[in-house]
């Protein structure tokens, strides 16, 4: 066991998926279809480790090559990096075999793998980051390589859908980089730690934490700053989907909480938080609404998506109250709605990819039988939908109550009502779904079948979604472990 | 784990399990699916057995799992709850023969089986359940496992009823959960006690309880069916009669009742509710329910409406006995928890045997029935003398003590609406036995089977004939030991011991 505690996760972390990404780009895809699922799993392997390790024994840290802050770079990994790794790599692995069996007979197979393995790197790269300028340069290493993964594919469609998210993740960048050239100006270090002992209140501070925040809501897609989203998470291949809705968001989320907690705190964000509530609640009402008119299935998903962030951001409001034990709860709801919602919305994305390769129709409309021609998509769609309702006993209902709870213990009810109100929403839209898949078949198409894989994959998540409302104690108790 | 933390999760797995084997089966594999299904159903009987005894001996059958730090999820067997899970178990294995007769040659029978299962697993967890978030884990779970058994005929009628259906019970789930999430914030973890644990909490918190109070009513009324929180439960007859039968007998309709008496007794402490003025307003909305339902249901030609509108009145006399104040209005409303079900099981066997034989479905055609189906409706006129509460039936036993607990709380205006009601039952089932014995035969009937020697498949005949002796049965020997109001005095004396 001690030697086990002794290894060093953090670089390998980084490392291992940018090799992977040069072997795939190197050797080609029938290569890379080949050692994607070891890869996958070996990165499951060492987030799994470090999650350990950090829960035994604490926030982790690391100088690269022996130079400590601020001269070299250093790895760190406290609960919540830990979680948020522990994350990509579990949804990760699920899409990777899908994709495995859905690019079999398809384009994109080519540039999906590279693209994948440096949006992981990039993405371990930002949860391992430390200072703000590295967290700026793997913020926009993620964003070419989420762009990079909405063009496979091919169509006209994605292409311009691309174009737009390259645009709004560009312009999301760069305010953030401001912000940081603010800091940087004012208090010469960009290490975090360093910044937080620094950072004192006034109009540059204000300024510049402003202009972060606005970057990495840009790029989290809040209302009424999520334009850019529902085509480019709608219009990909459903495992492009998957890891965009799934894990892309939650890093500039996770970005944006780490800030919050650990640098703006000494600020008095209470009207910025509440206001960042104002636009999560606007993005509950906003994203179920539109999901409640679409057509189609992925869209109707990707609308979902800026609902379930709009959850997220309930949590600043919470946060920013005075009392320590509320913010704990609220920063434990916060995390765990990202957790959940990543495990649910990619189940959904696999579940919907594999319903319309199977249906040959994006429609709703044209879901009627599926319920016997594919009961295991559909059954991880609906258990993807009980988390994202919030009911037990599923990952989203622990997110939920912890929201709640701390909603009440901040005595600010309003929150309260948005909460209830949004799952009623979200059951309402999910439904649509459901209920046209318990339709007897009344069109004439034909059914393909489908691949296993592509069911059970989808299944995998729906039930670590599931699983995530049954062990809530270990992941809560992690993030206890909090970087210094 | 002892055998004891074991038992109350054993007695989920039997129908759990078996539901999830189910749905993997092919539809062919009838053989199998009904081995699982009996067997599943025989199990459960069986260790409920074991535990019926246990807890009248005092034994203790608790399971506790950390689900947030602080926050239990338990599973506990207390007197109350075994008489909700004994009248699960007995009327699960009732209605899962007669389903299966009923469904016999009907597509989509593995899926319905499943969810069958799993309905049943939520409502038995729901009497298990040991706080208030274990209950709305199943309440939730009750929900979704029910849905797709409402709108199993995939007629856009069904998928309709299942929208209303939905809409209501989410929305009550909803209203239920900022109550729990409110009590929790509170009190901290809130465990089901004898005797309510709320009273402890200071004064100024009493406002917040009242309120708290209205929301969890609410939440609950939606399954309870309390007016006007009803609307879901006429609509939601297009099922197939065995789901009929189960939801207005065990799991939906009785999971809300089970509720209301659960945050009465066991969370508030009914004197505690009696002291915040809790309880009039609760007697006044389950009296205009018992009112209401019995008026609607007399104008309804659809028997299977007409038996609906009676379980909206039916149900709303076990709210009322919890909602007085006293040990024997307590009583009238527990024993009426099980009454009502064996006896409601029964009147929708019977419609469902008419349906499926005949194809009747109307009051205006069943003129005569009863010289073509004497077994059958036999079963049905013992049945509707019980929810009339004639003696020696069960529902006699219910009323008779609902009544004595009116006079007892001192609360003479119940009495009134007891008698007022009793009449309505009478001149809503009345003509229908009119009809059926005493009247001829008026037009061939809509269907006619090929002839046989019984009257239909003996599947459906058999459980309408054992409720039947049931609902007889439990009014002739109600001072027997382990009959439904011995062990309703046994839970009485246990929430009025302090």
């Amino acid at each position: 066991m001690q030697a086990i505690l002794a290894l060093d996760m953090l670089p390998w972390l980084i490392a291992l998926p940018l090799v992977f990404a040069t072997a795939s780009f190197l050797l080609g895809p029938r290569v890379a279809r080949l050692i994607a699922p070891s890869g996958l799993a070996l990165g499951l392997l060492a987030a799994g480790c470090l999650a350990w390790q950090v829960g035994i024994g604490g926030p982790r840290r690391q100088a690269i090559g022996g130079w400590d802050a601020p001269l070299g770079i250093t790895l760190h990994a406290d609960g919540l990096a830990a979680l948020m790794l522990a994350m990509t790599a579990a949804v990760a692995l699920p899409v990777g075999l899908y994709a495995r069996s859905y690019f079999r007979h398809r384009p994109g197979g080519v540039d999906f793998w590279p693209m994948t393995w440096f949006l992981l790197a990039s993405m371990n790269a930002l949860y391992l980051s430390a200072d703000v300028f590295n967290l700026y340069v793997t913020l926009e290493m993620l964003g070419l390589a989420a762009v990079g993964l909405v063009t496979i594919g091919g169509h006209a469609a994605a292409l311009s859908a691309a174009m737009r998210y390259l645009l709004a993740a560009v312009a999301g960048s760069l305010l953030y980089l401001l912000g940081v050239a603010l800091l940087y100006g004012a208090h010469a270090t960009v290490d975090l730690a360093l910044l937080a002992a620094r950072l004192a209140p006034g109009p540059y501070a204000a300024l510049a934490a402003a202009l972060m925040t606005t970057g990495l809501i840009v790029k989290t897609a809040l209302f009424p700053l999520h334009f850019w989203l529902p085509p480019a998470h709608g219009g990909a291949t459903p495992p492009a989907s998957a890891l965009l809705s799934a894990l892309v968001i939650k890093a500039s989320f996770y970005l944006l909480l780490r800030l919050w907690v650990d640098l703006f705190g000494a600020l008095d964000t209470v009207a910025a938080g509440q206001l960042l509530g104002a636009l999560g609640a606007a993005a509950i009402v906003w994203g179920s609404v539109l999901a409640l008119r679409e057509k189609k299935l992925k869209m109707l998903i990707a609308y979902s998506t800026i609902a379930q962030t709009g959850y997220l951001f309930l949590v600043f409001a919470l946060v920013a109250g005075d009392r320590a034990g509320v913010a704990a709860s609220a920063l434990a709801g916060g995390v765990y709605q990202a957790l959940s919602h990543a495990a649910a919305k990619s189940a959904m994305f696999l579940a919907a990819g594999g319903m319309i390769a199977s249906m040959g129709s994006d429609l709703i409309a044209r879901l009627d039988g599926l319920s016997t021609r594919l009961p295991v998509s559909l059954f991880a769609f609906a258990l993807a939908s009980v988390s994202l309702i919030g009911l037990p006993p599923s990952g989203g209902f622990v997110a939920k109550w912890l929201l709640l709870d701390a909603a009440l213990a901040s005595g600010q009810w309003w929150w309260l009502v948005v909460m209830v109100a949004g799952g009623l929403l979200t059951a309402a839209y999910v439904f649509r779904v459901l209920r046209r898949a318990f339709l007897p078949a009344a069109h004439g198409g034909v059914f393909q079948p489908v691949p296993r894989t592509l069911e059970f994959s989808a299944l995998a998540l729906a039930l670590v979604s599931l699983l995530l409302g049954l062990t809530a104690t270990g992941p809560l108790a992690l993030l206890a472990w909090h970087r210094a | 784990m002892s055998l004891n933390q074991t038992l109350p999760l054993l007695v989920l797995a039997t129908s759990l399990l078996t539901g999830l084997a189910i749905f993997f089966l092919a539809e062919g594999q009838q053989r199998l699916r009904t081995s699982l299904n009996l067997g599943g159903a025989l199990a459960k009987l069986a260790l409920v057995g074991v535990m019926l005894r246990g807890v009248a001996q005092g034994q203790d059958y608790e399971l506790r799992y950390p689900v947030l730090p602080g926050l239990d999820f338990v599973l506990r067997a207390d007197a109350l709850s075994m008489a909700f899970v004994t009248l699960s178990a007995v009327l699960w294995l009732l209605t899962t023969v007669y389903a299966i007769g009923y469904l016999e040659g009907s597509p989509h029978r593995s899926r319905f089986f499943g969810f069958f299962s799993l309905c049943v697993t939520a409502t038995v967890g729901i009497a298990l359940a040991g706080n208030l978030l274990s209950f709305f884990v199943f309440y939730e779970f009750l929900t979704l496992a029910t849905y797709p058994l409402v709108v199993h005929r995939g007629t856009d009628k069904a998928m309709r009823a299942g929208n209303i259906y939905l809409a209501y019970t989410l929305g009550g789930g909803a209203a239920l959960l900022v109550g729990v999430v409110w009590l929790h914030h509170l009190l901290g973890s809130v465990e089901f006690t004898h005797g309510g644990v709320l009273s402890r909490l200071p004064a100024a918190s009493h406002g917040d309880l009242i309120v708290i109070f209205a929301l969890m009513i609410a939440g609950l009324g939606v399954k309870a069916a309390l007016v006007p929180l009803h609307g879901w439960l006429p609509a939601a007859m297009v099922a197939p009669a065995p789901v009929s039968a189960l939801l207005h007998a065990v799991a939906v309709v009785k999971a809300g009742a089970f509720g209301i008496v659960r945050v009465v007794y066991d969370v508030y402490g009914v004197e505690f509710a009696a002291d915040l003025g809790l309880l009039v307003p609760l007697a006044a909305v389950a009296s205009i329910t018992i009112l209401y339902g019995s008026l609607r249901a007399l104008g309804q030609d659809g028997l299977k409406r007409r038996l609906a509108f009676s379980t909206v009145s039916q149900v709303s006399y076990i709210v009322l006995g919890a909602s007085m104040f006293g040990p024997v209005g307590t009583i009238g409303g527990l024993v009426h928890l099980v009454h009502q079900g064996i006896m409601k099981v029964t009147l929708f066997f019977c419609a469902g045997n008419l349906a499926e034989t005949l194809g009747i479905h109307r009051v205006s055609e069943m003129a005569g029935v009863g010289r073509r189906m004497p077994w059958t409706m036999g079963a049905f006129t013992v049945a509707a003398f019980g929810m009339i509460g004639a003696p020696p039936m069960a529902g006699f036993i219910s009323k008779w003590y609902l009544g004595l607990g009116a006079l007892d709380a001192d609360l003479p205006w119940i009495l009134a609406v007891l008698v007022v009601s009793s009449l309505l039952n009478a001149a809503y089932f009345l003509p229908v036995l009119h009809v059926v014995w005493f009247r001829p035969q008026e037009a061939p009937w809509p269907t006619e089977p090929p002839a046989s020697r019984l009257e239909t498949h003996w599947t459906l005949l058999l459980p309408p004939m054992l409720t039947a002796l049931l609902t007889l049965g439990l009014g002739l020997l109600a001072a027997v030991a382990f009959s439904p109001l011995e062990w309703a005095k046994l839970v009485t004396a246990r929430e009025y011991q302090r």
